[in-house]
């Protein structure tokens, strides 16, 4: 390695050569220095600093000691035995995270200067704090008090007042604020600004008495509000729906997707004992970042909903899974396939559909379409489909767009048998009395709907976060589902039923697991030729599917 | 290897029995005739107790205590319930109301069940506690006469534990 710089090309990015903790290493021009330090596998403890804002460097934790090159009589870096520049460290401290990476610069993330200036920014922080770890929601995940543990002095030496501030004020429909507890690193000041562009929140008065408020006569009901409560490292910010409800320690932590749109958002299931208790966003730079809208993360109640359907029914009582599969493949079977139709959903998983075409192919069913739900989005994580699983259902064959047929044909009789994956058919455009006119009306559903109380056979499925399995957003990516509570009462897996009910009506030998299922549409769609469900990864794949849909 | 345990070396009289029969039969004679002299060496539980003679580390059943101004010392931080090695508590958090005399400590328990079945009165809870709200008292004969009477709920714990003064300061208005 050499200290002079390459020269600036317009396609390449300029590396920068950074001694760091004694080891040279190489950055693009652009890093900020504490982002090199950790990608060297250094730990710089932060508040301010989050990856996706700017850097006000107000925390004053990431401070570490800085060596410049030292000059010879040329203004040419004096190199050393080992051909690396010479470095003259300064004697103060610098925060790293307003700083970006220069030619010949030196960092040292450790030693007694830096561990000093830790433990004294620590117990300033720490002064005003009033240590109510054992209420705060915060507690476990709590930057403070990770800190305190790794650099803290472990005990105060302030014997004055403590600075008293607003407790438990409601700065938002779903956001609750504890000023005391806010360390003031703007966090969320600037996420309100950068991101969201709402900028409604900001700091008041001066000194220890700085206060985090709302801009008089507004409230912090911006759609992404509850970011600021993620991305808040102590317990300032609570979310209403959470707060006092679980300690996070307890919380299993399960990756899937949101469902509620086609943008398909990365999240993180936090639950405890089958219950599901928040949704948090998971980072992924393809898709969402590190955010999420509200209105989705609080959407999932519905799981726990004492309403949910939990046995299967047979013509309105309760049968075993076996009759209720017999009966429906004996009801499906009776009528002929061109009088039989299947309304899909593209709710449902890639797997699902591709058992629910295989099901129409075992039937011999040639009319079926899933329902759209297109919507208004807001131009930046809710998209305009309301369905997380629209590109999945095109690739699989399912959207037709033979919907509004399907509706004249039960309207005027002729067809005589449904099929309603997860849909309500009364929203497809069927009415309710044609509904019950129908020989054999088979549903699968979680809920209760208008089609649930007419269908012969009634199945209950599983929600979003009980089940695995994969779906394609709008952009094309391919991401996974994962279980992270089981399935109330008897409700099975979708694809199960499914399977169980292809077999039933004299399909092929059933498959047994998930995996399996992907592996098998893997070989039939070219589009996810090579994939399988575990080599999806947590991050999805992007999938080649232009090309691919134009071949069907 | 193979370790090799040294059978005792047994005397005569040993090797015979008879002589250590006949010495429990004393002894049991002994005693027998002790109690006919009124000198009882049992104690007539449960109408003759120890109780009074229970040291203070004495660790019976797991109570929740209230502060001398009556305000309920758990604040529902749940760490028992994260300590508790046979998973005996069950804790159920509210907020307090803003109008409740004590709105300022924001977060109490909705319910607090300890499964008597299930606790092994270790004092994990206790010695966890950094509000100094659960204690193990002197009671020890829990019974019932079936699981629901077992779990003890909050009312049931506050019963037990009663007022425990002091220690924990840090809700009081003028500290």
């Amino acid at each position: 390695m050499t200290t002079t710089a390459t020269a600036p090309n317009s396609t390449e990015v300029q590396m920068i050569n950074v001694q760091v903790d004694g080891e040279w290493r190489q950055f693009p021009k652009g890093t900020r220095l504490i982002e090199a330090c950790m990608k060297s596998g250094h730990y710089v403890p932060h508040y301010c600093y989050h990856p996706k804002l700017s850097s006000p460097g107000n925390c004053r934790m990431c401070l570490v000691q800085l060596g410049m090159p030292k000059m010879g009589p040329d203004r040419k870096p004096e190199l050393g035995e080992d051909g690396k520049p010479v470095l003259n460290w300064s004697p103060r401290p610098a925060i790293s995270c307003a700083m970006e990476v220069s030619e010949g610069l030196g960092v040292r993330t450790q030693g007694a200067l830096v561990e000093e200036c830790r433990n004294g920014v620590m117990e300033f922080l720490l002064i005003n704090h009033p240590l109510d770890c054992p209420i705060c929601d915060q507690a476990g995940e709590c930057r403070l008090q990770e800190f305190s543990v790794e650099y803290g002095k472990g005990e105060s030496r302030f014997i004055e007042e403590k600075v008293k501030k607003p407790k438990r004020v409601d700065i938002g429909q779903n956001i609750v604020l504890d000023d005391e507890r806010c360390i003031m690193c703007s966090r969320c000041i600037r996420f309100m600004k950068e991101v969201a562009q709402d900028d409604v929140l900001g700091f008041v008065n001066r000194g220890s008495h700085t206060t985090l408020t709302v801009y008089p006569g507004k409230r912090l009901d911006n759609n992404y509000s509850l970011n600021t409560v993620d991305i808040c490292p102590v317990g300032a910010l609570t979310s209403k729906d959470f707060r006092f409800k679980m300690r996070v320690w307890f919380l299993k932590e399960t990756k899937s997707i949101d469902v509620n749109c086609g943008t398909g958002t990365n999240i993180v299931i936090s639950s405890r004992e089958g219950v599901i208790h928040r949704i948090t966003p998971r980072e992924n730079d393809f898709v969402n970042s590190c955010w999420m809208p509200d209105s989705h993360r609080l959407n999932f109640k519905y799981l726990h909903d004492d309403a949910r359907l939990k046995a299967p029914l047979v013509a309105n009582t309760p049968a075993s899974w076996t009759q209720a599969i017999t009966a429906a493949a004996a009801q499906l079977k009776a009528i002929e396939p061109a009088r039989l139709a299947l309304i899909a959903s593209a709710r449902m998983t890639n797997e699902e559909l591709f058992l629910a075409r295989r099901l129409a192919t075992a039937l011999g069913i040639t009319q079926f379409d899933v329902l759209s739900r297109p919507q208004e989005g807001d131009g930046f994580l809710i998209a305009n489909d309301g369905n997380p699983n629209t590109s999945g259902a095109k690739l699989l064959g399912l959207a037709t767009g033979q919907l509004s047929s399907i509706a004249t044909g039960v309207a005027s009789g002729a067809i005589r048998g449904l099929l309603v994956l997860g849909e309500d058919a009364t929203k497809c455009g069927i009415a309710e009395g044609d509904l019950a006119r129908l020989d054999a009306l088979v549903a699968l559903d979680i809920l209760p709907n208008r089609t649930t109380p007419r269908a012969s056979v009634l199945l209950p499925a599983s929600g979003f976060a009980e089940k695995r399995g994969s779906m394609i957003n709008l952009a094309g990516r391919i991401q996974r589902l994962n279980r992270a509570i089981p399935a109330p009462g008897q409700a099975r897996d979708d694809w199960e039923i499914l399977r169980d009910l292809i077999v039933a009506v004299g399909g092929q030998n059933g498959v047994y697991s998930v995996e399996e299922v992907f592996k098998t549409m893997a070989a039939e769609i070219p589009a996810l030729k090579g994939l399988s469900l575990a080599g999806i990864g947590d991050l999805g794949v992007e999938l080649a599917l232009g090309e691919a849909a134009a071949r069907r | 290897m193979a370790i090799v345990v040294q059978r005792p070396k047994l005397s005569l009289a040993e090797k015979l029995y008879l002589p250590a029969v006949l010495g429990g039969l004393f002894l049991t004679f002994k005693h027998f005739l002790r109690s006919l002299g009124g000198k009882s060496v049992t104690m007539q539980y449960p109408e003759q107790r120890w109780d009074d003679k229970l040291p203070p580390w004495y660790r019976g059943a797991p109570t929740l205590v209230k502060d001398e101004w009556g305000r309920e010392r758990c604040v529902s931080c749940q760490l028992c319930e994260f300590i508790c090695p046979p998973r005996a508590i069950t804790i159920t958090p509210e907020e307090i109301p803003t109008n409740d005399p004590w709105a300022k400590v924001e977060k109490r328990p909705k319910e607090f069940e300890i499964d008597m079945i299930r606790c092994i009165y270790c004092g994990l809870c206790e010695e966890v506690c950094p509000e100094q709200a659960i204690y193990l008292r002197k009671d020890y004969a829990i019974t019932g006469y079936s699981r629901a009477e077992m779990k003890h709920n909050k009312e049931k714990l506050y019963e037990l534990g009663g007022v425990m003064p002091g220690v924990v300061n840090k809700w009081n208005e003028n500290k």
